[in-house]
């Protein structure tokens, strides 16, 4: 095949993919956009037309609109101190000398196996029950009295149960990261004089930088678009405690059927990824250079 | 004395490791437990660790009552149908930007991974208004076809780093030997690439089997895959957390052991190749 | 079977011209040697010949059919590369019968011929290996296996050797001359080592920044290299090149005297200098002599042990062994004494 057919078959190749991704993903973000400046109710459908900027004025204006938004970044940033500190501390524990570590590895990141639906329900029942579960029952046993984790802690349970099921991508990131540590280079370290504590504030932190920025990017991702952990436990409530910034956008949408507020909510989502996607993608790209 | 202390030091490691180990595995544990348990057990107070009767029950209740292996099917429909589907579009893709690069080739990574990092919330109105005048809403298709997109950058890209880790000279000595593109393809680069296509596909069954957003958006009864139809378990009717157990369990295991098999190259694949 | 032709060969990446204006002429047959330094178009060239690169503009004939446009897989050639670029997941076997199936040739045929082709590479034992189980050396003759089981027209070997080590390296050599004169087919060789190229090829195509300074056989490239460039990339220590007052003598913008066309004494000699380093090789002494200007001589004698750094000594270039440089640094013909 000569050079130019090559290069026709090459682009063919890629067409199917880029086209998919521009029907899935950016013509209904176009879409979002423009029904954002119209009036569009489907429990109401003779209301229509051009709505300026009135979509966002009520979806700003909304006084859960600031509880999402607040909520939305106290989940981000609760799940991502529990995870990256502790994910570091586990990283480090299962890269020591340890019997059965395999094993123990297989269980730490088992968590993150578990659908978002299962993980919720498990927690919300089993778990943080009241009446029932085992935080309950090891309360009783410490002599403290039960806590009433979803009704009273809504949002700090949510934390919970997603860095419960992000802290093994940490530790497996850590863990990997760890493991590609130069060992002539700290046992140079060691040669040096260093001790564990430099060795780990000198040569093991600093190796682990990259992979920090990592994780702190996946995981907002992620977790800036967590959904069916609030849909299952608390559904948002008790009032909007515990509604973040998608789950606001999915009750406009498809339970109070104001489409177009519920699109201005998701172009300000968009927005917000945006912001994370930028630094994600830049050091994406650095990547695919080197 | 001299080659005890690093004696000392694993065990004291080991005992640490594996407790924290048993704590964050305990929910997953103490589900696969309950599922064994009666109802009545499961709901003890204090909780009753060990099940005394180790019933099956609950599984078959738990079929009896809805249909749960429909939602099971469902669930597996959609992973290898999106991950089937999937791969036969990303692999030309990832091919070629990854041995026939254009200028643009790094513009087109940047741009698919850029919609992977979309929340995906942006785009849920119009496609559940799209869904809904195309007969869409609750049926496989429908479902598929949209997991597929939110995870075809994340094949695109993987599939691409494996690709690029083939020696071009490979490649050209191929070309030398007289292979066609498509013979290259099925004789040296799918070999030369399996492991990496394979973890591809098995993150890529994870992240389907395990979608909640668009599953509980727009399935409903017919086509719900587990990860919608477990959510019908949280109506506050009464507690049946044996049954809850047994489905939970039913759900997680599969891909528990699909998630330990790959866990190496998953690393990879939800970092986009940063961290390998 | 096995003519090369370039004619007016250009290749650009972008708007980095690597290739200006490449004209060659190999004859069928012929062992052909492209040298010159690193990241100088050899590897490029090559890979134009090979139809792994799309050329910018000129043509390419093989045999006199016209090339240029035509799939890497129909020009006949061969092509050994540098990493050896094995089929790694393959056994022996399959990697040398690899060519012969992509061909659609039939089973038995290509047993017969993997059978051949191993004996003689001394691969027989090896045929159910994978690539990663075998020696450096090993590797390479299954890569050599693989590209002279469908009777090429011509090889391609991009530096071939340069993963060895010096040992196998030597023995490899020979056994790629060895080849060669069984195989009579046309060979072209890439390499930066001078020493390969004089040793193995007929002719040498001595490469800088892209163009073919010179294309000629070992002997000539010596004794008549056709500028600055070659007569200071041919022969090892390099030449001498001296330019000033010593040139204008010769009625030149710059003279070149070999190493080993300098004879030295302690008290009488055309020019004086001080010894500043000594490189005792064994066999011969490598001396670098300052000149009382600043030139520094290089040349090469046996071992004598009143050479020691810090003395003054003479020196004398054999008159008949001086070349001639212009201002482009061409050389120039003629004789070579100012009268
Ligand atoms: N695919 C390419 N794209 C851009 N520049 C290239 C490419 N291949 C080679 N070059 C450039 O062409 C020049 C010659 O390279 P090469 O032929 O590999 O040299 P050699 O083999 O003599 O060391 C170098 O400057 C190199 O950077
Ligand atoms: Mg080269």
């Amino acid at each position: 095949m000569s050079g130019y057919r090559m290069k026709r078959a090459a682009r063919l190749a890629l067409a199917p993919s880029v086209a998919l991704l521009i029907v899935g993903m950016i013509v209904p973000l176009a879409t979002t956009l423009w029904l954002s400046f119209r009036y569009y109710n489907l429990m109401n459908p003779a209301l229509g037309g051009f709505a300026g900027l009135s979509n966002y004025e009520f979806f700003l204006t909304d006084p859960a609109f600031a509880q999402a938004i607040v909520n939305t970044i106290l989940l981000v940033g609760g799940v991502l101190a529990i995870t990256v500190a502790g994910g570091i501390l586990l990283g480090l524990l299962f890269d020591q000398p340890m019997w059965g570590r395999g094993m123990a590895r297989l269980l730490v990141i088992a968590p993150f196996f578990v659908m978002p639906t299962v993980s919720a329900l498990v927690w919300k029942n089993m778990l943080m029950h009241p009446g029932y579960g085992i935080f309950a029952w090891v309360a009783m046993k410490l002599g403290l009295s039960p806590v009433e984790w979803l009704s009273n802690h809504p949002l700090l349970s949510i934390i919970l149960i997603v860095a419960w099921q992000w802290l093994p991508f940490a530790t497996l990131i850590f863990l990997t990261a760890l493991q590609s540590l130069d060992h002539e280079q700290q046992e140079a370290a060691r040669m040096d004089g260093a001790g564990p504590l430099d060795r780990l504030v000198y040569i093991i932190l600093p190796h682990l930088g990259r992979a920090i920025t990592v994780v702190i990017l996946m995981e907002t991702i992620f977790i800036l678009a967590i959904f069916a952990e609030i849909f299952v436990t608390t559904s948002g409530g008790p009032g909007y405690a515990s509604t973040n910034l998608p789950y606001l956008i999915y009750v406009q949408a498809l339970m109070q059927f104001d489409v177009g507020a519920a699109s201005a909510g998701a172009i300000i989502a968009v927005v917000l990824a945006n912001i994370v996607a930028i630094f994600a993608i830049r050091l994406a790209g650095r990547n695919l250079t080197a | 004395m001299r080659s005890l202390r690093p004696t000392l030091f694993k065990a004291a490691m080991t005992f640490l490791g594996w407790a924290v180990a048993l704590l964050l595995f305990f929910p997953i544990l103490w589900t696969v437990l309950t599922s064994f348990k009666s109802e009545v057990e499961a709901i003890a107070f204090p909780p009753a660790f060990w099940p005394s009767g180790w019933t099956l029950e609950n599984y078959f209740e738990v079929q009896e009552r809805s249909e749960y292996f429909g939602h099971f099917l469902n669930s597996v429909a959609l992973s290898l149908g999106s991950t089937v589907i999937g791969m036969l579009i990303a692999i030309p893709a990832a091919w070629s930007m990854a041995f026939q690069p254009a200028a643009s080739t790094r513009h087109v990574l940047m741009w698919m991974l850029s919609t992977k990092m979309m929340p995906a919330v942006g785009a849920l109105v119009p496609v559940f208004l799209i869904f809904k005048s195309a007969g869409l809403l609750d049926t496989l298709p429908g479902i598929t076809l949209i997991v597929l997109v939110g995870n075809l950058p994340i094949m695109v890209w993987m599939l691409y780093t494996y690709f690029k880790e083939i020696p071009a000279d490979i490649l050209e000595a191929c070309r030398m030997d007289g292979a066609t593109v498509w013979k290259e393809l099925v004789h040296v680069l799918l070999p030369m690439s399996l492991p990496g296509v394979a973890s591809t596909m098995l993150l890529n069954i994870i992240l389907a089997w395990n979608e909640a957003f668009w599953t509980l958006s727009l399935t409903a009864v017919k086509a719900a895959p587990l990860s919608a139809f477990i959510a019908s378990y949280s109506s506050p009717q009464g507690l049946f957390w044996a049954k809850l157990s047994a489905a939970s369990t039913l759900a997680i295991v599969p891909i528990l052991i699909i998630g330990w098999i790959s866990q190496k190259q998953l690393v990879r694949g939800l970092t986009f190749g940063a961290v390998k | 079977m096995g003519s090369i032709k370039l004619d007016g060969l250009k290749k650009a990446f972008g708007s980095q011209t690597v290739i200006p204006d490449a004209n060659l002429e190999i004859a069928d047959g012929e062992f052909v040697v492209f040298v010159g330094p690193s990241g100088c178009g050899k590897s490029t060239l090559l890979r134009l010949i090979a139809g792994l690169e799309e050329p910018t503009d000129g043509r390419i004939l093989i045999d006199g059919r016209d090339v240029t446009h035509a799939a890497p897989a129909r020009r006949k050639l061969a092509m050994v590369f540098q990493s050896y670029a094995l089929y790694p997941h393959m056994s022996v076997y399959q990697n040398i019968a690899f060519p012969l199936k992509m061909a659609g040739e039939k089973a038995d045929v290509i047993r017969v011929r993997v059978q051949e082709v191993a004996t003689s590479l001394d691969l027989l034992p090896y045929l159910e290996r994978r690539p990663r189980a075998l020696s450096g050396g090993q590797r390479q003759r299954v890569a050599i296996g693989r590209a002279i089981i469908r009777q090429p027209a011509g090889f391609l070997f991009d530096e071939p050797l340069s993963n060895l080590d010096a040992a196998l390296r030597v023995s490899m050599r020979t056994e790629i001359s060895e080849l060669h004169r069984r195989l009579r087919s046309t060979m072209i060789y890439v390499t930066h080592d001078q020493v390969e190229a004089m040793t193995m090829a007929d002719r040498i195509a001595v490469m800088n920044a892209g163009r073919i300074e010179q294309f000629d056989t070992p002997l000539e490239l010596y004794r008549r290299p056709a500028n600055m460039f070659v007569a200071g990339f041919i022969g090892s220590p390099k030449m001498n090149f001296i330019e000033g007052a010593r040139a204008r003598e010769y009625d030149a913008r710059t003279i070149g005297i070999r190493p080993e066309a300098i004879d030295w004494s302690i008290d009488s000699g055309k020019w004086r200098g001080r010894v500043e380093r000594v490189e005792h090789l064994g066999a011969e002494t490598v001396v670098h002599l300052s000149l009382d200007t600043a030139d520094i001589l290089t040349f090469r004698t046996p071992l004598d042990e009143r050479l020691v750094a810090g003395r003054t000594i003479h020196v004398s270039p054999r008159e008949d062994s001086i070349y001639r440089f212009d201002g482009e640094g061409r050389a120039i013909p003629g004789p070579k004494r100012n009268p």
